[in-house]
């Protein structure tokens, strides 16, 4: 989906952030909430590239509202999804944590998604052989799905260069949806900075893992 | 949760969330320090640190680091969730890597840990595929024109993790020693190991 997850490119966040040698939690509810998206596949039956689309969910306000925040209610959303939790029973339980003597809900019934597994893990071996090697010129594909990809936007229709086959794996658009692991060829392709960004653009090269589906042969 | 829904305090959202869940046997709270403690201590940039200082003082560790990096950093001990294939990026005098995920927060667990504030940060994430040097610039890192910038969006299942360059004046150094120069920053490419 084309949302504000897909941030590359982008324009007007300002500077970045000071380097620091923070520890990774600076308050303890941030660390609960890294153990909740941590699990939250496994409690809501789901998987990895799932998640990481609840979180591509989250409204954009709330999004950039910080990390963990974001985090939270992915994990959220997800288990939302499997009936798991409800937003109403999670807001009346925030309630009466605050003092409030609000009546709670009733618990949804579970429904987990039911999407057989090829096994632990994300690299899988694909049936098929590859359609690219190291030097082919490639397009990448200008798609626009309404769900799950791990296409950015600032590489669509953009011409490169494949450098290397990466591990098959998991097809993220589809296991996200859980309609099957449908493993797929993956290859780093490398792009010239201004074939992305125009003739102005500083000098350096890009590269990104793309997914063979992603991926049209120059001719 | 819909877009019109009034924002709750994620402190309290993750309070309401956890208490919900040990409710339903889901969660409990020794498995939740368990994982805090764990990406607290034991997980971490000071993993990925013992791998670079091997890396600069066994020439043929190194080369099996930057061959299969899974497997040369699995002979350290160190493995697990986000760490399934781990490709090692060399750092030298003419070229210079630097990593992101544009997308979400892909980053080398077994080596470096959670990823760090900046590192998740909108500005990040959008401006160093855009415009690194500049990136690099506001970290207090200046490249000249002469070293080749080369930046890796992790898209896939695939984890990068940068070597940085051995500083001067270390060759006097033990591996434990190097290991306490080097840092987190530099083994994503935003910063580079200074000299002690």
């Amino acid at each position: 989906m084309d949302g504000i997850h897909d941030l590359g490119g982008m324009q007007g966040f300002g500077r970045v952030q000071q380097l620091t040698d923070a520890p990774p939690f600076a308050q303890p509810w941030e660390g609960k909430a890294f153990v909740i998206g941590a699990l939250a596949a496994r409690i809501a039956g789901t998987n990895l590239h799932a998640f990481r689309h609840a979180i591509e969910r989250v409204p954009p306000a709330e999004y950039l509202v910080g990390y963990w925040n974001r985090w939270t209610i992915g994990a959220q959303i997800m288990m939302e999804d499997s009936g798991i939790v409800t937003d109403e029973e999670v807001r009346a339980r925030a309630a009466r944590l605050r003092g409030q003597d609000v009546p709670e809900p009733a618990p949804p019934a579970p429904h987990k998604p039911q999407m057989p597994s090829g096994g632990a893990g994300n690299l899988r071996s694909v049936e098929t052989p590859p359609a690219f090697a190291a030097g082919d010129r490639v397009r990448v594909a200008d798609l626009h799905p309404t769900g799950h990809t791990r296409l950015p936007r600032y590489v669509r229709g953009r011409t490169g260069t494949v450098t290397a086959r990466q591990p098959g794996g998991v097809f993220p658009d589809t296991a996200a949806h859980f309609v099957g692991e449908n493993p797929q060829h993956c290859y780093a392709v490398e792009f010239d900075s201004r074939e992305l960004w125009g003739a102005d653009a500083e000098s350096f090269h890009l590269s990104i893992d793309l997914f063979e589906p992603y991926l049209e042969r120059l001719t | 949760m819909t877009s019109a829904a009034e924002h709750l305090d994620p402190a309290l959202r993750v309070e309401a969330l956890a208490s919900l869940l040990a409710e339903r046997g889901l969660i409990d709270e020794a498995t939740v320090e368990t994982f805090i403690k764990t990406y607290e201590q034991s997980v971490g940039p000071m993993n990925g640190a013992k791998v670079v200082a091997k890396a600069w003082t066994d020439h043929d560790y190194r080369a099996r680091l930057l061959a299969e990096g899974t497997a040369a950093i699995a002979e350290l001990g160190f493995k697990g969730p986000q760490g399934e294939h781990i490709v090692v990026l060399e750092n030298t005098p003419t070229v210079h890597h630097v990593v992101v995920c544009t997308l979400c927060s892909c980053y080398p667990w077994p080596v470096l840990g959670l990823p760090p504030s900046w590192y998740k940060d909108p500005a990040y994430r959008s401006r160093v595929v855009r415009e690194p040097r500049q990136v690099l610039r506001e970290f207090g890192l200046e490249l000249g024109d002469h070293v080749e910038v080369r930046v890796r969006d992790s898209s896939s299942e695939v984890r990068y993790m940068v070597l940085p360059e051995r500083p001067a004046g270390t060759e006097g150094l033990s591996e434990d020693e190097l290991a306490a120069l080097v840092t987190r920053d530099a083994m994503v490419g935003v910063a580079k190991v200074a000299a002690p």
